[in-house]
């Protein structure tokens, strides 16, 4: 579904990212692991084709992302909040993001009500704007807006910080689900690396930009894991 | 603990975001603020002077006296608008080992050093000083001078402790037009009665401790009412309003664009900078009032030709010259979703096409000064519409400067480059040099003729124009998103 080849992205003489053949099959839930500054966010950008490779691409289904646009339907994805409309309420921009997808408003409503426990009534007519909910909540309207229109590829970065226990554990669920019985292609990245066992099939760790463990999960993989980031020395700069 | 806080707001200052911005910029700012200065202490100088020709048998302190209550219904009136208690800074201190009082005595001295404060004494020092050079005790002028920086002051903090309520605005604005009144209609000489108390504030200096006590009574009531209200729910918490939300689904019927026109709808409504924006624009069709209004120019000067372009294209500028910088703050989102960047900038148009369309319509009376007013109006509302448009939507593509759109509206320069002022020059300068060229070589219909036709054709055009434009955000689309991510641009 998704393959990467030669990517570099270079800032000035400082290459962040460096990944010389990934391959992300159709429906695989997919992990992204790394410390601060190890290149996730910048691999998820160049994903949706917002900042431009140094050398090398992706292609997405057939599309190479960074020159053609038609990846765009079938991929959705929610990075930080930066990603939602601050002065709209979540239903007009769950709305607004359906309608650029195709959906109309029964279609996102039909959807919505599949999250009304997710919402935990904080989120729905509360005649607020999506600029004055708190942190978590407004993760979780972006998380939710990015399930909208039945996308192919899901792209989430960092989807359990700043949410409560609840909501994680649900998350977690539909991620799976999402995977498994849709098949759904999930990229999620993370720094609990509890979450993402649980979560991913397959983990791809980052260091310096640079793909350094592959692996797919078992119940040893949490303990290699931390074995594998208690060992390597943090880097301190951040992302 | 002093110096601590004033190393903060040192840092505060000079770390802000307004410093960081182009040389270019900062210099004009730097001008503006330099010219207001210097026009501030001209007049202070030259009061003297002129009350004393206006009224020549009466002491020039005893006149500037009588205005003082005025001055200080009108400021306390005006500032309710501008002026708020600084309160949001101090979150970080609330957690660290600093007493309670400390920061409350840190918020309410930070606010008499407010910009607002110093307005006054622009004035009032070089009055001074001109009282001082024409003989005037100097014991006397100096306790003038503190008495009214004390009653400055008082104002200050008696504004932070009325602000809370819309009431005492009214109470305000009616007290200033009840005393005018009565005044103007002769039932009570306030000026004259407000004189005499003030100008034996400058006869008797020991009534100076008056004021000082004026000050320490309105900062203490101040200290009480903030000290026991230092927390995140009480004073300190931010103020939300609640969602109103339109139907807006009339906007189904202009098809694709409905989304886009639907955010950018919203987008203007629900912002302050953006809602400023619509009100400014509105007021601006009285702004031919001032050239239309003077015999000087002639019924075809180019002047009005300038003054059509301006009225007609104010939203137009004022807002087109942003896009897409208000969508800043989401511009990465808006780049991964499945967005037609060709209707997204239709949409832009659209609404463009509408302000102009509409400040032509509000321009129609200025036909009372002959129908050449008219005329000049509606060719430069066409030339607006075909010509201006596409060329603003293309300078767009070279913003890069974010814009928070929860910013204020006032006095706000956020997202201004350079780009901004040379776009005004093919804007309102090409057709002013058309209209003047044509007008002198031939005449006044071929020029209006032209511009005409000359809209007529760019709107006629306007799709495969539109089509460069797209092509133009899509070259720039990657430094845009870089550039409305930094924060303090």
């Amino acid at each position: 579904m998704i393959t990467t080849q030669n990517l570099t992205k270079k800032y000035g003489n400082q290459l962040v990212l460096n990944i010389e053949h990934l391959e992300i099959p159709k429906g695989q839930s997919f992990g992204l692991v790394g410390n601060n500054g190890a290149g996730k966010t910048t691999y998820f950008s160049l994903l949706l084709d917002l900042i431009q490779p140094t050398t090398g691409h992706i292609i997405n289904n057939g599309v190479q992302v960074n020159t053609s646009e038609d990846w765009k339907p079938f991929t959705s994805s929610f990075i930080d909040e930066s990603f939602l409309i601050g002065y709209l309420t979540p239903e007009e921009y769950f709305y607004f993001i359906g309608e650029l997808r195709g959906e109309n408003k029964a279609d996102v409503d039909a959807l919505l009500s599949n999250f009304e426990d997710l919402f935990h009534g904080e989120i729905l007519n509360q005649k607020k704007f999506l600029r004055d909910l708190s942190k978590g909540n407004q993760k979780k309207a972006g998380i939710v807006a990015s399930f909208i229109g039945n996308p192919e590829v899901i792209i989430l970065d960092e989807p359990f910080a700043n949410l409560d226990p609840t909501t994680q554990i649900r998350l977690k669920a539909i991620i799976k689900d999402l995977a498994a019985r849709q098949g759904v292609t999930v990229l999620v990245s993370s720094h609990d690396l509890m979450h993402v066992t649980e979560v991913c099939e397959r983990i791809v760790v980052l260091n310096k930009g640079e793909v350094v463990k592959d692996i797919q999960t078992s119940t040893e993989t949490l303990k290699e894991l931390e074995n594998f980031f208690a060992g390597t020395p943090l880097s301190v700069d951040e992302e | 603990m002093f110096k601590l806080f004033f190393s903060l707001q040192w840092k505060a200052f000079f770390r802000s975001s307004n410093f960081g911005k182009s040389l270019a910029l900062k210099l004009l700012m730097g001008f503006f603020a330099i010219y207001m200065m210097v026009s501030f202490a001209g007049l202070g100088a030259a009061l003297f002077f002129i009350l004393k020709k206006i009224y020549p048998d009466i002491d020039p302190m005893l006149t500037l006296s009588g205005y003082m209550l005025y001055w200080i219904l009108i400021e306390l009136f005006v500032r309710y608008f501008m002026q708020k208690l600084p309160v949001m800074d101090v979150r970080p201190m609330l957690i660290n080992p600093i007493k309670k009082s400390s920061i409350t005595h840190y918020i309410l001295a930070k606010s008499g050093f407010s910009g607002y404060n110093f307005m006054a004494l622009f004035m009032a020092v070089p009055f001074a000083v001109v009282l001082l050079s024409q003989g005037y005790p100097i014991l006397n002028v100096l306790i003038w001078l503190f008495t009214i920086i004390c009653i400055v002051l008082t104002i200050n903090y008696t504004n932070f402790i009325i602000n809370k309520s819309d009431k005492v605005l009214i109470v305000l604005g009616g007290l200033i037009a009840v005393l005018y009144g009565l005044e103007n209609f002769g039932v009570l000489p306030v000026k004259e009665f407000a004189g005499k108390v003030f100008y034996s504030l400058y006869q008797n200096p020991i009534l100076a401790l008056i004021p000082l006590g004026l000050v320490l009574g309105t900062y203490f009531v101040n200290y009480n009412f903030l000290r026991k209200k230092l927390y995140l729910d009480a004073s300190l918490k931010k103020k939300t309003k609640e969602a109103v939300t339109a139907d807006l689904s009339w906007t189904k019927r202009f098809g694709d664009i409905a989304p886009f026109l639907q955010l950018d709808l919203k987008l203007i409504w629900r912002n302050k900078r953006t809602k400023m924006q619509v009100f400014i624009s509105l007021a601006m069709i009285l702004y031919g009032l001032i050239f239309y209004g003077m015999d000087a120019y002639g019924e075809t000067s180019t002047i009005y030709l300038f003054v059509g372009i301006f009225m007609t294209g104010i939203f137009l500028s004022n807002f087109g010259q942003f896009i897409p910088a208000w969508d800043s703050e989401y511009y990465g989102m808006m780049m991964s979703q499945n967005i037609p960047l060709r209707k997204y900038l239709e949409s832009k148009a659209g609404l463009i096409y509408v302000s102009v369309v509409v400040m032509f319509l509000l321009s129609i009376p200025y036909v009372y000064f002959g129908w050449k007013a008219l005329a000049i109006n509606f060719s430069s509302a066409l030339y607006n519409l075909g010509v201006n448009v596409p060329v603003i939507l293309f300078f767009g593509s070279m913003n890069k400067k974010r814009i928070d759109l929860g910013k204020s509206a006032i006095g706000n320069t956020q997202g201004i480059s350079a780009t901004q002022f040379l776009v005004m020059l093919p804007l309102m300068l090409v057709p002013c040099l058309i209209y003047f060229g044509l007008k002198m070589l031939i005449s006044f219909e071929v020029a209006i003729a032209a511009l005409t036709m000359m809209g007529i054709i760019g709107f006629a055009f306007r799709k495969p124009l539109l089509d460069r434009v797209t092509e133009a955000y899509r070259k720039k689309k990657y430094g845009m998103i870089a550039g409305f991510k930094e924060q303090n641009s």
